[in-house]
């Protein structure tokens, strides 16, 4: 798609060297990733070791202190936002609900970066949002204020929002957080559904099986460094479970998928 | 619901314009419509003294300064995510009042022209400060409410000490620091517009953005919003609007906190269509206030100030016991 320069990333989004710090501690340094081009692209890692900070700095919501993020081969730093906010859309791990908002309220300010700053909603708007809420299968709540859901009626109806932002990119912060088996399962086939649909789609999930199930790409973290990327079924090894966990497991053959299951030895 | 929202505006509008009616002529000379007109249109009237160089004025400020403080209080609301935030309950307006009663004691500043600047100034403070306690949504909404209230009552407690010092020109000011609209002339209307036009420009303008910065920083950004631009550009429309309508008429609380409530229950938190509505009932409801004040004491009047505190108390009180529930 874009011309592939000697030096320049290969994929639409990547990062080079990238260093970020927070007020003191610096949490990741010199990280080199890419998102490949179509991928699902799965990312796991024991709690604060920088999936969220990195997702955010690949959105441009967090600026690094060193390095770069690339969107398209530019340095994402100087992208107008408009464009980018069109191109690579964030749902954060935590985001705050406003009161009194109903869902569809909500699915429609992923509209945000397609209106002007006084433009109302247009018929293009509304149909996105309406799509939006019949794929994440919220269709019948849309009148419902997000204060009276459950919390996983809510988390699909944040998913919404940020697919209403209606990018090529798509970047998700534990999904399927609150969610029961059935609604995880939910969610991670909506992203399958939207990677086939042409979209790269870059998750951050807990449970390392669903991981290997639904990542085209698999990209393992710890202490803000990238112990490991690629397949799935090469990556995903008992080796790297107890490098990024310090957790002894054995790797099997998941007999539904053939994708690698993970399973914890039994401490003694 | 498409229905209701589309008759809401001009049902707002049609309250207005009947309240305006209502101010043109209650007072202490009642006068019939038919009076009220000849009084605006023709010179030779008898009722054109008190319509047109009393009345219309007053009318007209109160129109302009209502709409300034329910913009400014839907915005910070939205600023701080805290549905209890008023510019003049968090004091903003006691800083504008503040800085004026300074600089009229202590510099002999007198006029419109040049005390606006200071109620600017007062009312900025003032907002940078409530933006430092609680704008990122830290702490509980009482909470900022509560700091907002000492904050003020501070401010009141300088204002009246000031005060003491009795000079010719304070004692001129005594309405205006409670609030009152009874001085109004059309050289504090032509005065203070423009403020109130580039405020209420640039409450337009950030109504989008803030909505946006209602789902977290971090989601704004995402959205292509720019949270600290934003942040400055709504406070910037908030000192405008508070600071200019404070110089005309003194601090006035609850009216800012009033009206936006009651806007969003017909609208939904969407400022965009918020706006609007605050602009529309929030002059209401500080003519409506005007007028009650021409009338329980006449032949004197009662301050509005003192009328949209009365009124305000026990809403306020309403709101933080409805918020426990
Ligand atoms: N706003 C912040 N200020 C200071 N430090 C932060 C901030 N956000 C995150 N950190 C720190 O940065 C490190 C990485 O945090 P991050 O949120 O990226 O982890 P994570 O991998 O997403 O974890 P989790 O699985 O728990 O979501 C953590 O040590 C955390 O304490
Ligand atoms: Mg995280």
């Amino acid at each position: 798609m874009q011309p592939n320069h000697a030096s320049g990333p290969a994929s639409r989004l990547a990062a080079r060297r990238l260093t970020i710090s927070y007020t003191h501690r610096t949490v990741v340094r010199e990280l080199d990733l890419e998102i490949p081009d179509g991928s699902f692209t799965v990312l796991i890692g024991p709690n604060g070791c920088g999936k969220s900070t990195v997702l955010r700095a690949l959105a441009r919501v967090l600026k690094p202190s060193g390095g770069e993020v690339f969107l398209d081969g530019t340095p994402i730093a100087g992208l107008p936002s408009r464009h980018v906010a069109r191109t690579v859309g964030l749902l954060p791990q935590a985001p705050i609900t406003p009161d009194g908002i109903t869902v569809a309220e909500l699915v429609a300010r992923g509209r945000y970066p397609h209106q002007g700053p006084l433009r109302r909603e247009s018929p293009e708007d509304r149909r996105v949002v309406e799509r939006c809420l019949e794929q994440t299968g919220i269709g019948d709540l849309a009148a419902r204020p997000m204060a009276e859901l459950s919390g996983g009626q809510r988390q699909r109806a944040w998913i919404a929002m940020a697919l209403a932002q209606d990018t090529e990119l798509l970047l998700l912060d534990e999904p399927t957080t609150y969610l029961d088996l059935a609604h995880q399962m939910d969610v991670l086939d909506l992203c399958a559904r939207l990677h086939r649909d042409g979209r790269t789609v870059v998750a951050v999930l807990h449970d390392l099986n669903q991981a290997a199930r639904y990542a085209t790409h698999l990209i393992a973290m710890r202490d803000g460094a990238i112990l490991a990327a690629g397949p799935p079924a090469t990556t995903l090894t008992a080796d790297l479970v107890q490098q990024a966990f310090d957790l002894p497991a054995r790797i099997i053959e998941d007999p539904e998928s053939g994708t690698p299951l993970v399973i914890p030895r039994v401490h003694r | 619901m498409t229905h209701r929202r589309a008759l809401g505006i001009p049902a707002a509008l049609g309250v207005l314009c009947v309240i305006c009616l209502l101010s043109l002529a209650i007072g202490a000379l009642p006068l019939s419509p038919a009076a009220v007109w000849h009084g605006l249109t023709d010179p030779a009237s008898s009722a054109y003294p008190v319509v047109r160089q009393m009345r219309l004025p007053r009318t007209v400020l109160g129109l302009l300064v209502g709409a300034a403080l329910g913009v400014a209080g839907a915005l910070m609301q939205a600023l701080t995510r805290n549905p209890l935030a008023d510019p003049g309950l968090l004091g903003v307006n006691a800083g504008a009042s503040a800085a004026v009663v300074t600089a009229t004691a202590l510099f002999g500043i007198s006029g419109l022209g040049g005390l606006i600047w200071f109620a600017l100034a007062g009312a900025g403070l003032i907002s940078v400060l409530i933006y430092l306690i609680g704008g990122s949504g830290v702490g509980s909404p009482a909470r900022l409410a509560l700091a907002g209230t000492a904050v003020n009552a501070a401010l009141y407690a300088y204002v009246g000490a000031v005060e003491l010092l009795d000079t010719d020109a304070l004692d001129r000011m005594r309405f205006w620091t409670v609030g009152s609209l009874a001085d109004a002339d059309f050289p504090t209307v032509t005065r203070i517009a423009p403020f109130l036009l580039l405020g209420a420009l640039l409450a337009a303008g950030c109504a989008r953005p803030l909505d946006a910065l209602a789902l977290g920083d971090d989601a704004a950004t995402s959205l292509g919003g720019r949270p600290a631009l934003t942040r400055a550009v709504a406070i910037l429309a908030i000192v405008l609007l508070c600071g200019a309508a404070t110089a005309a008429c003194g601090p006035i609380v609850f009216v800012g906190l009033m009206i936006p409530r009651l806007a969003s229950r017909f609208t939904g938190p969407s400022l965009p269509r918020i706006l609007p509505y605050c602009a529309i009932l929030a002059p209401v409801l500080l003519l409506g206030a005007d007028v009650l004040g021409r009338v329980v004491a006449r032949p004197a009047e009662l301050e509005v100030g003192i009328v949209t505190a009365v009124l305000g108390g026990p809403v306020f009180l309403l709101a933080v016991v409805g918020r426990r529930s």
